[in-house]
């Protein structure tokens, strides 16, 4: 099963939270090894997206396949080892306040794969060096760390177990332009390593084209565009247009009350 | 709106409640008896609920055994039955006092921290991230918290009843004049194993009960800071009314009939 062209598949997804209607009939395919970063104003859904696949919210309907296995028919076995091909970059870090960075990125390895904590604070180690982090942090606490270098723990916690596929969910938000490049090329240089196939969403287009092989638009809960990303200046969209040129006029109208 | 809509809003919604605290319950004990277990994570949440409760639920069973043997003194000796104030301290405390307000002392202290952290870790992802790194949440978070807090009360609770039954003792023979050695006969005359293991048995129960709470609370809790304080005071207003509920049950449970 795991020779398909495309490592995720979401076929007609839908999902409402009481009369919201969060995503309307979402399709989207992943490649294999490759990069797809999924661009969309706030509140578009992306977010819901990423969590149906990983199995946090389950769709109200449709399909998602993951290496060709409908990932909505798992047991709770299959479900966690097929998480163990995960790895996720949140878009708050999500690092775990009471653990010191080191725990924090050998978490993986010590409660899902049982490893033995020594070996797993060497991988920690090592990962930590990989996203630029010595080991004088891996004894701080998160509390104790910048935005940036959060960022970068939870970087390298996303790494750790060496994961097939990876999601990052809003990786620069929050993050002044240069710490942003720097998480961005720590995202490019690790995901190459690692051959890993990586499902990004974001709405900072210098991100989306950095990082991205392939890039989609979810519109009303819809994928409306999906390109390489070379072509997401030449689209033809209107949309996609409005959206990577930062336009508050276009087709994609704020609901904002006027004075 | 329509009154009896709302009346019916509000049962719907209570039934919604009672159903998603019983399914929680079901999925935080059944993780207790499957693997893996967090023996670390186990002792850790132990420290934190019962011996670092030791000092405000002793001085609570402290204070709490000195005014029972004076309010008992006094009341007593309008006919004439103060030699009675040691049997019923001892019962009080070890029956009712002991186990009922060492739970209610530590739901403010506990069940609020647990829905704080719990809260927290859900506002900010955490819960997620535990998912994500292939490790069931409640099994490591809710889990080993019931568990320890269930096992920690009765400890706790014994304590406490040593300790007021002591703060009774104290003021009988420094303030109102009782001998000792006839105080603690009294005491031990009277007090049967059903009054300490009723007691105990309340305490595990209640000690089950705070958990429960601050996690189901905790793991509900939406929104932000204020999500977290709601989910704070929900978990402490619960606890205690559930703790009282339950001990009324309990009591009747060992008492009824005798």
């Amino acid at each position: 099963m795991s020779d398909t062209p495309n490592k995720i598949v979401l076929k007609d997804i839908h999902k409402r939270f009481g009369r919201k209607v969060v995503l309307d009939g979402l399709n989207l395919e992943v490649p294999r090894g490759k990069s797809l970063v999924v661009i969309g104003g706030s509140g578009t859904g992306k977010s819901v997206m990423l969590k149906c696949v990983l199995g946090l919210i389950r769709p109200d309907s449709g399909q998602i396949l993951i290496d060709g296995q409908d990932s909505m028919k798992f047991d709770n076995g299959e479900r966690e080892e097929a998480l163990r091909k995960f790895g996720m970059l949140f878009q708050g870090s999500a690092l775990f306040d009471s653990l010191k960075v080191w725990e924090n990125v050998a978490f993986g390895l010590i409660q899902g794969r049982n490893m033995p904590r020594g070996e797993a604070k060497e991988i920690a180690l090592e990962k930590l060096g990989q996203v630029g982090l010595g080991p004088e942090v891996a004894e701080l606490s998160p509390a104790e760390l910048s935005g940036g270098m959060q960022k970068r723990v939870a970087l390298a916690r996303a790494i750790a177990a060496e994961p097939e596929i990876i999601f990052f969910d809003e990786p620069t938000t929050g993050l002044d332009p240069i710490m942003a490049d720097v998480i961005n090329d720590l995202i490019v240089s690790c995901v190459r390593k690692l051959g890993a196939t990586t499902l990004s969403i974001t709405h900072d287009m210098a991100s989306a084209r950095k990082i991205a092989d392939y890039i989609a638009m979810i519109y009303k809960g819809k994928i409306i565009w999906h390109g390489p990303a070379s072509q997401v200046d030449t689209s033809g969209n209107d949309y996609v247009d409005q959206f990577i040129h930062g336009r508050a006029e276009g087709p994609i109208k704020m609901e904002v009350l006027k004075p | 709106m329509n009154p009896l809509a709302i009346i019916g809003r509000v049962f719907l919604d209570f039934l919604t409640a009672i159903g998603r605290v019983a399914v929680f319950t079901f999925h935080g004990v059944r993780h207790i008896f499957m693997p893996p277990f967090y023996l670390r994570l186990l002792v850790r949440q132990m420290m934190t609920i019962g011996y670092f409760s030791l000092p405000v639920v002793g001085l609570t069973a402290l204070f709490t055994g000195m005014v029972l043997a004076l309010q008992i003194f006094i009341g007593a000796g309008r006919f004439n039955a103060e030699s009675a104030v040691a049997s019923i301290v001892v019962l009080g405390i070890t029956r009712e006092l002991g186990p009922v307000l060492g739970g209610l002392m530590v739901a403010g202290r506990v069940a609020s921290a647990m829905a704080a952290e719990i809260g927290t870790m859900r506002v900010t992802e955490q819960i997620d991230a535990l998912t994500t790194l292939s490790t069931n949440p409640f099994k490591y978070l809710v889990a080993p918290r019931l568990l320890a807090a269930t096992l920690s009360l009765p400890v706790l609770v014994l304590v406490a009843d040593i300790i007021g039954v002591m703060g009774g003792y104290l003021i009988a023979t420094h303030k109102l004049g009782f001998n000792a050695g006839t105080y603690m006969k009294n005491t031990l005359d009277f007090l049967q194993t059903l009054d300490v293991v009723s007691g105990l048995v309340k305490a595990a129960v209640f000690g089950f009960i705070i958990a429960l709470m601050g996690c189901y609370h905790g793991f509900q809790s939406r929104g932000g800071a204020q999500g977290v304080g709601k989910a704070t005071t929900d978990a402490v207003v619960s606890a205690s009314i559930l703790i009282l509920v339950a001990n009324y049950f309990v009591t009747e449970l060992f008492f009824a009939g005798k």
